[in-house]
């Protein structure tokens, strides 16, 4: 499904502020899998889905798509392979356009745009079926202004609209982070809810060791750049935040470096 | 006096809704996009060069207006790829297509810095001609509707909404395979072509083509779009209604002027009273945001029961 041979990206090489955020990454993702990415701060998780999605282009290595090679392609070519959902509530859906006609971009991700109505009435009624699912009364609303909705709101649109047409593989970057903790959980159980739903193939980086470890069929920890740790099956479903803890200390030989990710 | 204010009113009336459809090529980079682009003064210019440079020739007017908008849409398009393809800044990239413009403009006008052309000697679509004005009123107001309506049409379609999206929320553009670089380049196209085909109207109304009569162009246009913004934005919701508040902001700037023009402001300081406007009617709604802002944190202060979103 999704293939990534020796992927390596340097920022700002030959500077002081130069710093090497993967380096030689090798990662296979069969059908269907559900990988929870942890790692401390600077370990390289966002920058591995930016670069799946195109946001940064590869140093070296190669990253292919069920089958097709995506790696030099720009990113809103590739955008009809994946779906994404951001950290950022805000960075998902454009707020001063309606929560319709979100819906109607996203679902047009990777089609010629044409000169044909932006969003037809039929979708409309497609759209308001679909929105009744998340149970947020947004099918009441669907020509009010996304920027009206709050955090957890917008999240879940921009989950919906991911998904609106099946992406090859889901991308949720830290997508709960900026939530308050009961809206956190919401959004969390309607990804996992969509995943298994639609059967999608998903990667979800996340800060939260109890979430990576309670989510998902695989578990991979990054460090400085590097896979570190891959565990699936029912290895990870036994696995425990501390064991976790304790296996990271051992093989990278420092102790975990994230606040957020112990506090939670 | 003012028997005598209101009777010259047309003038400025006509005038507006001219600069009222420069604004509507303003509202369109300048809102729609999010771009700030100084392209328009020069392509007004060549808007206007274009036009009468051809009709004076022998051309007919409607497709010497036609080529007009053609060649603003060519500005547009510099504009667009030095911003996109050069990764120049939108607002230096509008300066350096707007400084050779210049030069081009000359050039289209045979070296002259102003070229005439008389409602006597050519049946042009609009005039200041004093016995014209009310024709000139309903043929810009006609040229108006249907921009505004193309534009309306244009802005609901797929396409529309990518450009949409693009000026909103690029990142959410591109993870949603928009090309913003050709979207960019397609806004500024467009923008730059009305501006033109505003120019072409422009130089007919003032019976010539000036080098100079795009200077500080961008500062009327969007002073136009604020004042429309500032006294309509909580009414005009609609899209078509936006634009429409561009067109009467622009009326409402040119009937201003011819006030302050009556009351004794030296023309030579007209520049400096647009300047001032615009930085005014920019500023008003800045600091209510900001008087607000204050206040509404303020009210934060005082516990208040979380209430749980999503």
């Amino acid at each position: 499904m999704l293939e990534i041979t020796n992927l390596s990206k340097t920022f700002n090489p030959g500077t002081i502020n130069e710093k090497v955020a993967l380096s030689n990454v090798n990662l296979t993702l069969q059908d269907g899998d559900f990988v929870t990415v942890i790692g401390g701060n600077g370990a390289g998780k966002s920058t591995l889905l930016n670069m799946i999605s195109g946001v940064y282009s590869a140093d070296s290595g190669s990253i292919v798509v069920d089958g097709i090679n995506v790696t030099n392609k720009p990113e809103h070519k590739r955008a009809k392979y994946f779906g994404r959902v951001f950290q950022d509530p805000m960075t998902g859906t454009a707020a001063n356009m309606e929560i319709a006609e979100n819906l109607a971009l996203a679902a047009r991700r990777g089609k010629r745009r044409t000169l044909r109505m932006g969003v037809t009435s039929k979708e409309k009624a497609h759209y308001k079926e679909l929105l009744k699912t998340l149970g947020l009364g947004l099918e009441d609303r669907l020509t009010s202004k996304v920027g009206l909705l709050s955090g957890g709101q917008r999240q879940a649109l921009t989950l919906l609209m991911a998904t609106l047409q099946k992406p090859k593989l889901l991308l949720l970057d830290e997508h709960t982070a900026a939530l308050d903790p009961k809206t956190s959980a919401k959004v969390l159980a309607l990804s996992d809810k969509i995943i298994k739903d639609e059967h999608l193939t998903a990667m979800m980086v996340t800060h939260n060791m109890n979430d990576a470890i309670n989510y998902g069929n695989r578990l991979i920890m990054m460090h400085e750049g590097r896979i570190i740790l891959d565990i699936s099956g029912e290895e990870k479903k036994k696995l425990t935040v501390e064991a976790l803890l304790h296996k990271f200390e051992e093989i990278s030989g420092s102790e975990f470096a994230n606040d957020r990710a112990l506090l939670s | 006096m003012v028997l005598e204010f209101l009777q010259s009113l047309p003038s400025p009336i006509a005038q507006g809704m001219i600069w009222g459809i420069m604004a509507i090529g303003v509202f369109i980079t300048f809102r729609v996009l999010d771009l700030a682009d100084l392209t328009v003064d020069g392509s007004i210019a060549t808007g206007g060069a274009v036009l009468v440079v051809l009709t004076t020739s022998g051309w007919n007017i409607w497709l010497a207006l036609f080529v007009a908008f053609l060649a603003g849409c060519a500005a547009g398009l510099v504009t667009g790829v030095l911003h996109t393809a050069f990764g120049i800044p939108a607002i230096l990239a509008g300066i350096l297509t707007q400084l050779s413009l210049y030069s081009i403009n000359l050039r289209i006008m045979g070296g002259r810095a102003n070229t005439p052309i008389s409602h006597r000697k050519y049946d042009l679509i609009v005039s200041s001609n004093e016995n014209l004005l009310p024709q000139t009123i309903l043929t810009a107001a006609i040229f108006i509707v249907v921009i505004i309506a193309i534009l309306y049409w244009f802005f609901g379609t797929e396409m529309g909404h990518s450009i949409r999206a693009t000026g909103a929320n690029e990142a959410m553009a591109r993870a949603n395979g928009i090309n913003t670089s050709s979207r960019k380049i397609f806004g500024l196209v467009l923008s730059n072509g009305i501006v033109a085909v505003s120019g072409g109207l422009l130089a007919q109304f003032s019976a010539n083509a000036d080098i100079n009569m795009g200077r500080g162009a961008i500062v009327i246009g969007l002073a136009a779009v604020i004042i429309g913004e500032v006294i309509f934005g909580k009414i005009f919701k609609n899209f078509a209604l936006k634009l429409f508040a561009c067109v009467i902001g622009g009326v409402i700037y040119y009937i201003v002027i011819a006030i302050v023009l009556k009351i004794g402001l030296n023309t030579n300081d007209l520049k400096l009273f647009s300047a001032l406007v615009v930085a005014v009617f920019l500023g008003v709604p800045y600091w209510k945001n900001q008087l607000s802002g204050k206040r509404s944190s303020k009210k934060d202060k005082q516990p208040k029961e979380g209430k749980a979103d999503a």
